[in-house]
């Protein structure tokens, strides 16, 4: 892995949001570079900016100043469309809070991320071993509000994955769950990882589950602080 | 996928969809029973109007299409003007007033002469009058008050007794004899307008032409002519009237539509920041909400249609006004009502489409 590309280089990064009439700086100056294939964890208190990092990474927002570049695209150039389109393909979502659309069934929860990434609603055949890695192969016609949370939190593993993005972006995966399906979780990413090679970038406030990744970085105040 | 998602953001809030469509489909309801009634009111008066068996109608100046009431022109203008006219084989003389509303005609005529240019009256039960108090009546009003013949009605605040019920669909629905009528409206002498039967048709219009020089302020049709004249935009304030149901209508569909979706955009500002996540463009999001509403829109149509019937079947059972279920009017409706859910799914969906995904995801 040590002679992977970079797919993620942050350079001297920088986010202040405006609330009201005082700017709040969130991120002052993160140098981070992510390797291909690496499963890499960041943990840090509540305001660190480790969240602001991750959405800055993922597209949702653009970065005040400073360098992005994600699977070779420079985000920081990138207009709000381009963005949007970027994260079709290129990046993968897991939430805390799983964030499944309610309305629909898991199957058709993974189906619409194909879809908007104007792919073929029926996922590849890599795909259905995928669900089964996932255990979730009997679970695709239930409605989130019949899925355990661990069972919720694997379907949106499948959704972020399906499109078979550079990097998927995990913000506190674990935080929702219970011990059990914690460990059953942080057991998939590392699966993925290893077995598929997928990037993954973990936020988490909890070591035992950083302790999954290749590696940690530790951040406080909007600094990268150390990593290991 | 994206009907998928609609369909099923649909069928989450299924009160919601149904006040919804059931609100829009009361303004198309209502816009298909106005249709409806000018239709009936038109083809009623079409109806009549041929069933006469007249060639030519004058009336007086300045008459509108349907609607004539009162007595302004002599009676002996028939018999000493009209009836010695080339090619005029008859002249009937009748006076038209309104009773209960302005949908429900009398006519007194001189039932002999009638007869003789229509053909006669086709009686269900009793016959023509036997005396000066007599009154016929059509199947259509003995059904709608439950006449009798021998039975005692009131009108014109005069009791009248009636002796016959006739097949609808010449004349008027009451006929009473016309000297009666004058009488009890101080109008002795006095007619609404006159029939004329001509020797051959062939000669029609060269008669009015005739007729024409010698009354130039009198409209002098041919009956092909005056019913070609029964429409909407001849009946006063009718055409102006149902723009304005319809402009109502619009503005119900627009209303409607945008405070639910509105509300919808509102309740889903989470989901729509997965969407977000995932890739969505706004115009992915603006083109949900946009569909949303048409289903809306679509759904409130077709119940609108359905209870259109509805009101067709009440009008018919207790109100004595023609009206008819214009099916032409079925796309007219769903395109105005769509047209309203458009405009109203703009708004809701330009705010959805411009949601920030960090601040929609976090929404609780």
């Amino acid at each position: 892995m040590s002679d992977a590309r970079d797919i993620v280089e942050v350079r001297q990064l920088e986010k202040v949001y405006h609330v009201g009439k005082v700017d709040v700086p969130a991120l002052r100056g993160v140098d981070l570079n992510v390797k291909a294939g690496e499963f890499l964890s960041i943990i840090g208190p509540s305001g660190s900016g480790k969240s602001t990092l991750f959405h800055i990474i993922g597209g949702l927002t653009p970065p005040t100043s400073g360098g992005v570049r994600v699977d070779g695209s420079d985000l920081a150039a990138m207009s709000d469309a381009e963005r949007t389109r970027m994260r079709r393909r290129t990046v993968g979502f897991v939430f805390q809070k799983f964030n499944l659309l309610p309305n629909l069934t898991a199957r058709d929860n993974i189906a619409v991320a194909r879809h908007i990434a104007g792919m073929d609603r029926k996922p590849d055949p890599q795909f259905e071993e995928i669900l089964r890695l996932l255990g979730i192969a009997s679970r695709l016609d239930h409605k989130p509000n019949a899925l355990s949370g661990g069972e919720q939190q694997r379907i949106a593993i499948a959704r972020a994955i399906v499109n078979h993005p550079a990097i998927l972006l995990a913000d506190e995966p674990t935080g929702n769950l219970d011990t059990e399906n914690s460990k059953a979780v942080l057991e998939i990413l590392r699966d993925l990882n290893e077995r598929l090679g997928q990037t993954v970038l973990m936020i988490t406030h909890n070591p035992e589950a950083a302790a999954y990744g290749h590696h940690t970085v530790h951040m406080r105040d909007g600094r990268i602080t150390e990593r290991t | 996928m994206t009907g998928k998602l609609v369909w099923e953001n649909l069928k989450h809030r299924p009160m919601r969809t149904l006040l919804s469509n059931l609100v829009i489909g009361v303004q198309v309801t209502l816009i298909l029973t106005l249709v409806g009634l000018s239709h009936g009111m038109i083809d009623d008066a079409t109806r009549r109007a041929q069933g006469v068996g007249a060639d030519i109608v004058v009336r007086p100046p300045g008459t509108a299409a349907i609607g004539l009431s009162g007595a302004p022109l002599n009676q002996r203008i028939v018999d000493g003007f009209f009836a010695k006219q080339p090619h005029v084989q008859l002249a009937v003389g009748v006076e038209n007033q309104q009773v209960e509303s302005v949908f429900l005609g009398l006519t007194g005529v001189d039932l002999s002469r009638f007869s003789q240019m229509s053909g006669g009256l086709s009686y269900l039960s009793g016959g023509p009058f036997q005396g000066p108090n007599d009154v016929i009546v059509d199947d259509y009003y003995a059904d709608q008050h439950r006449v009798r013949v021998g039975q005692q009605i009131q009108l014109l605040n005069s009791l009248w007794r009636v002796t016959g019920i006739f097949e609808g669909g010449k004349l008027a629905h009451i006929i009473v004899p016309l000297s009666t009528l004058q009488e009890k409206t101080s109008n002795t002498g006095k007619i609404s307008l006159v029939y004329l039967k001509l020797d051959d048709p062939a000669n029609t219009a060269a008669v009015v032409k005739s007729l024409k020089e010698h009354l130039p302020d009198y409209s002098i049709l041919s009956m092909q002519d005056l019913t070609a004249l029964y429409n909407v935009n001849n009946i006063p304030l009718l055409s102006g009237f149902i723009a304005v149901v319809i402009g109502v209508g619009v503005v119900i569909g627009f209303l409607v539509v945008s405070l639910s979706m509105y509300m919808a955009v509102l309740q889903r500002t989470r989901e729509i920041g997965i969407l977000k996540s995932l890739g969505a463009s706004k115009g992915f999001i603006l083109r949900i909400i946009w569909v949303e509403a048409l289903a809306l829109g679509l759904g409130g149509t077709l119940l609108g249609i359905v209870m259109s019937f509805g009101a067709w079947w009440l009008i018919d059972a207790f109100v004595p006004i023609p009206v008819e279920i214009v099916t032409a009017w079925w796309p007219i409706a769903g395109i105005i009502t769509l047209a309203g859910a458009s405009l109203g799914a703009l708004y809701p969906g330009l705010r959805a489409a411009e949601h920030d995904p960090i601040e929609a995801l976090a929404y609780e």
